[in-house]
């Protein structure tokens, strides 16, 4: 039944799937000879890694919308391998090179199966940006060549960069028309591919800007081949050239140079940046999907492996997930894996009807819509928000970039880890922080109260994020969890932003997720990302930058009418009265919210002295009572052990409610006045809240729950209870 | 171990060793024991007025102290004194890290616990004045030793007055055999967790069946997770006054150089830990 149903609607969904894979497939086709002739290979080699991709990865991957081809992070990798290994020689490189993507798509295969498919996990957010914009400096710095007419421009990164001006004059003073109509065409389709999100015309809208752009150039070879009387100004050798037999001509990998040192080097760059880039297109996608569903990460990268190594065999590029592609696709409401599917049959149409006219494309159009995928990866918006989370991350970013530019990929990646290092240890003063605790779980799950609890220890970083990550996986984002770094003396921004996408996705699909415990810490910057250091107790400042949890409250306090102070010097004198606080030393009470009688509040105290001592930090609230009430305590039968301050005092029976003497064990004092206390009413509300443990002192009453702080949701409810219990003392 | 008539105290002449003998003679007071000092050194007249000195300052002992004098490797005049002596309790105190509230066990403290044929009660908080103890961790491990440690742990609470004992079953992560990829195996993983937790509280009730707790409330918590490194972190959240824990089989070298079970423990003690033999 459930089968048949999945089936039907598969089938009821082909539609709009072969639609969006129609749409997705017309980026696809100019985009796959962009970033192949971009890589220094054959355009075709791009056409081949998005159709097997799509084939492959839609038949055997693990995620449901992305759409998978070519990536532009390989660009760069795959320009300098073939420029490497082929000595000069383009297309013997070309054909090495090939054999390198077999390998790391095999590698590609095995890391899926050793469930290490999250390489990316690894890094530091912040190096991995930082070679992103590498990457897209790398793929500007060469295209903006290209784009401009001139396929002659050579050097490493930072000489084409230069370059650049000298390219501009050069274009506008050139006599060679051919260069000069190029060039134009070129600049045209930048327009196009910059203006084109700003126009807002349905029907332009209708087909997406590389297309247009593809669509322009071809029309414009016409007019000149049928309208008018002058040739076509551009020359041969700019527009792309595609093999007459496209069917039966495929390239074959050349295995030669599997033993050196090069060609391994590019392996593992080709791997690295294919895992990284597919990954981060993954996690992304998975947020875009409208059914909300979680891909196998694991699952797909295998698929992308096999399909790489198909695509290698064949003379295609890396295939891995694309952001851009899998994003058009989601709008253009693609439901499944299907539309990946159909993308690379159009393809395939396109390019048997259409290689005649394929072949009218300029270059520099191509080149355009790469120069500006290029520089929205190293965009300086980039670098601000990077600077926004700490300037120790913008460090971090900067040397990654500058070594990735100036050397190579692995090198820049390296520098980027162990400047992240360094940086932490030099936060923390501490090496020994990270190197004894690195190798040891440092993290505890466990349910309670239907809630899950996550407890970190020591230290959360990119070093030890994994073990972090599988446990927070195995939470249903339907449920509540709550992270809790009280015991962790330094989290670091690849991890704050990791759990900034847990409450995203955990929002999204009805959970709740919630991060406590970091309020005492000392952060960089005002950004929800920026690393948070713990303060050695007692020195906490009076001022600083609020944590989530500290903004949700505020939030909250808003809504319910409270004033809140987060850092608060008031002395709650009232709570040494409490029995509860008369063997515990109170250090300060911190993110107070308080309303007339009523005040939240985190304290944090210690019990015992000296070597014995330890420190604790709760949520408690303290309401004010008007009337003069009874002294008497209140728990959940059963729990016994705030109890011993009252100690000789028996369990009062209520007779008239059985049930409220059952689940509740009340003691105090003055047994006829607290059975006097004791309405109908206040009982009534007892039972059908939640338990909390509840002190009374003549003028006060302290209710908590666990001995630990409270995520903002158990605030909210903390609060809710509390008016409504005074409300109802009021009345007694 | 259920019963405990003679209980073993190492006496160095340190800073902590009054709250240490306080701590042995208050333990030994509940459990109405015998009490015996060893000290591996010379006899002097200055320490023995000394060791005097701290015991008339304590709780006068129920049943007399007996002090052992004796010279030579104290790891195994300890040792040879546990047989000899027919010591149901080793008492030994942890050391704290420099400016850092955590604790762990010295190397003479370490090896006492791999070859001590009896129980050994690590305490890291020793302290002049009592503590009440009240709140008792223990393994729920699927293990031959587990019900003993269980009973002891009952027995434990009921001589040191605690009112509130958990039995953490941990479970390895490998028994899930799902792992979690997507949505499909999640929900997976999750039906089989809750069956396993079943599994594991039943298997509990019926070692519970047979052991008398009356006025004690005992809980189950399962979790899953590294063995004996889930448990201590646990002890610690909850601010468990003791962790009760079965005591290893072999430990061997390579034991040490990838910690796993009760040496995560040893390395970093979360609390006072009884280890039962």
């Amino acid at each position: 039944m459930n089968k048949k149903n999945t089936l039907k609607t598969f089938i009821g969904e082909i539609p709009r799937n072969l639609f969006s894979g129609f749409v997705v497939s017309l980026i696809a086709l100019p985009l796959g000879l962009g970033l192949a002739l971009a890589s220094g290979a054959p355009p075709i080699s791009g056409i081949i890694a998005a159709i097997v991709g799509g084939i492959v990865v839609s038949l055997i991957g693990g995620s449901k919308v992305t759409i998978t081809g070519p990536g532009n992070g390989l660009v760069v990798v795959i320009l300098s391998a073939i420029t490497i290994l082929g000595n000069g020689d383009m297309y013997q490189g070309y054909l090495y090179t090939l054999a390198a993507i077999v390998f790391s798509g095999i590698l590609l295969i095995i890391l899926g199966f050793l469930r290490m498919g999250a390489l990316g996990d690894f890094f530091p957010s912040s190096a991995i940006q930082g070679m992103l914009a590498a990457i897209g400096i790398g793929i500007f710095a060469k295209q903006i060549h290209v784009m401009l007419g001139n396929l002659d421009a050579k050097g490493s990164i930072v000489e084409l960069l230069i370059q650049v001006p000298e390219g501009i004059f050069n274009f506008i003073k050139t006599d060679n028309s051919s260069m000069f109509y190029a060039g134009l065409i070129g600049i045209i389709s930048l327009l196009i591919m910059v203006f084109y999100s700003k126009i807002r015309n349905r029907y332009f809208q209708l087909i997406p800007a590389p297309m247009w752009i593809v669509v322009l150039s071809v029309g414009l070879y016409y007019y000149f081949d049928v309208f008018s009387t002058t040739d076509y100004p551009i020359d041969k050798n700019l527009l792309i050239a595609l093999p007459n037999d496209i069917l039966s001509n495929f390239a074959f990998p050349d295995f030669g140079k599997v033993y050196q040192l090069e060609f391994i080097s590019a392996v593992i760059s080709i791997t690295l940046i294919a895992s990284i880039e597919s990954l981060l297109s993954i996690k992304a996608v998975d947020k875009l999907d409208p059914l909300k569903r979680r891909s196998n990460v694991n699952k797909d990268i295998r698929a992308l492996g096999l399909a790489t190594v198909i695509s290698g065999f064949l003379g295609g590029l890396n295939v891995v997930t694309v952001i851009a592609r899998s994003s058009v696709n989601v709008n253009n409401k693609g439901s499944n894996r299907s539309a990946n599917f159909f993308h690379a049959l159009f393809l395939v149409a396109f390019i048997l009807l259409f290689a005649t006219e394929l072949r009218k494309i300029p270059l520099s159009a191509l080149a355009a819509i790469l120069v500006f995928t290029g520089y929205k990866l190293a965009a300086p918006e980039n670098l601000k928000k990077v600077f926004n989370i700490g300037s120790e991350q913008l460090l971090i970013f900067i040397a990654t970039l500058l070594v990735t530019i100036s050397t190579s990929l692995i090198t820049g990646i390296l520098v980027g880890i162990i400047i992240t290092f360094i940086i932490h240890v030099i936060i923390n003063k501490n090496v020994l922080l990270f190197i004894k605790n690195i190798l040891k779980p440092n993290v505890l799950m466990f349910t309670e109260d239907g809630k899950y609890y996550v407890s970190v220890k020591n230290f959360s970083s990119f070093l030890n994020y994994t073990k972090l990550k599988s446990k927070l996986d195995q939470i249903p984002e339907t449920e509540e969890a709550i992270v809790d770094f009280t015991l962790c003396d330094f989290v670091d921004h690849s991890v704050m932003e990791n759990m900034n996408n847990y409450s995203e996705t955990f929002e999204r699909k009805g959970g709740h997720f919630e991060v406590i415990g970091l309020d005492d810490s000392k952060s960089g910057s005002e950004h929800p990302f920026a690393l948070r250091k713990i303060l050695p107790k007692h020195r906490v400042p009076k001022k600083g930058v609020l944590t989530k949890r500290q903004k949700f409250i505020q939030k909250i306090s808003e809504e319910m009418q409270y004033s809140y102070e987060a850092f608060s010097d008031l002395e709650l004198k009232e709570l040494t009265n409490f029995g509860y606080f008369k063997t515990r030393k109170i250090d300060k009470v911190s993110n107070v919210l308080t309303n007339n009688d009523c005040t939240i509040f985190d304290v944090q105290f210690s019990e015992g002295e000296m070597i014995a001592k330890q420190v604790i930090k709760a949520t408690m609230l303290h309401i004010h009572t008007k009337n003069k009430i009874p002294k008497f305590t209140l728990d959940k039968e059963g729990v016994f052990e705030y109890i011993l301050h009252f100690s000789g005092y028996k369990d009062i029976d209520i007779d008239a409610h059985p049930d409220f003497s059952k689940r509740f064990y009340l003691s105090g004092k003055n047994e006829e006045k607290i059975r006097a206390f004791f309405t109908d009413e206040l009982i009534l509300f007892f039972e059908i809240n939640k338990q909390y443990h509840i002190e009374a002192t003549n003028v006060g009453l302290l209710v908590l729950s666990n001995e630990r702080l409270a995520s903002v949701k158990e605030i909210k409810a903390l609060a809710y209870f509390g008016a409504s219990l005074q409300k109802i003392i009021e009345r007694c | 171990m259920q019963k405990i008539h003679k209980i073993l105290i190492g006496i160095a002449f340190s800073p902590n060793l009054k709250p240490n003998l306080f701590e042995a003679v208050r333990i030994c007071n509940m459990f109405n024991a015998e009490l015996i000092g060893v000290h591996v050194g010379e006899k002097t007249i200055k320490k023995e007025t000394d060791l005097q000195q701290i015991l008339s300052e304590a709780e006068v002992l129920k049943k007399p102290i007996k002090t052992v004098w004796q010279e030579g490797e104290p790891v195994k005049v300890i040792l040879n004194t546990v047989i000899v002596e027919q010591i149901d309790l080793l008492i030994l105190g942890a050391l704290q890290k420099e400016n850092l509230l955590k604790y762990y066990v010295g190397s003479i403290a370490r090896k006492l616990t791999r070859k001590a044929s009896c129980s050994i009660l690590l305490l890291i908080k020793p302290s002049i004045e009592r503590q009440a103890c009240k709140h008792i961790v223990v393994n729920g491990l699927k293990d031959d030793k587990t019900e003993e440690t269980i009973r002891t742990s009952v027995l434990f609470s009921k001589h040191l007055m605690c009112k509130k004992v958990t039995i953490v079953e941990e479970i390895s992560q490998s028994e899930l055999q799902v792992k979690v990829d997507d949505d499909k195996s999640l929900r997976k993983a999750t039906i089989i967790k809750k069956r396993l937790k079943n599994r594991e509280d039943q298997r509990v009730k019926n070692i519970l069946k047979g052991i008398d707790s009356e006025d004690i409330s005992i809980q189950m918590q399962s979790i899953f997770g590294t063995r004996g490194y889930s448990i201590g972190h646990y002890a610690k959240i909850k601010r468990a006054d003791l962790l009760v824990m079965n005591a290893p089989t072999n430990v061997g070298i390579l034991d040490r150089i990838f910690p796993h079970d009760i040496e995560y423990i040893l390395s970093e003690l979360p609390t006072d830990v009884l280890i039962v033999k």
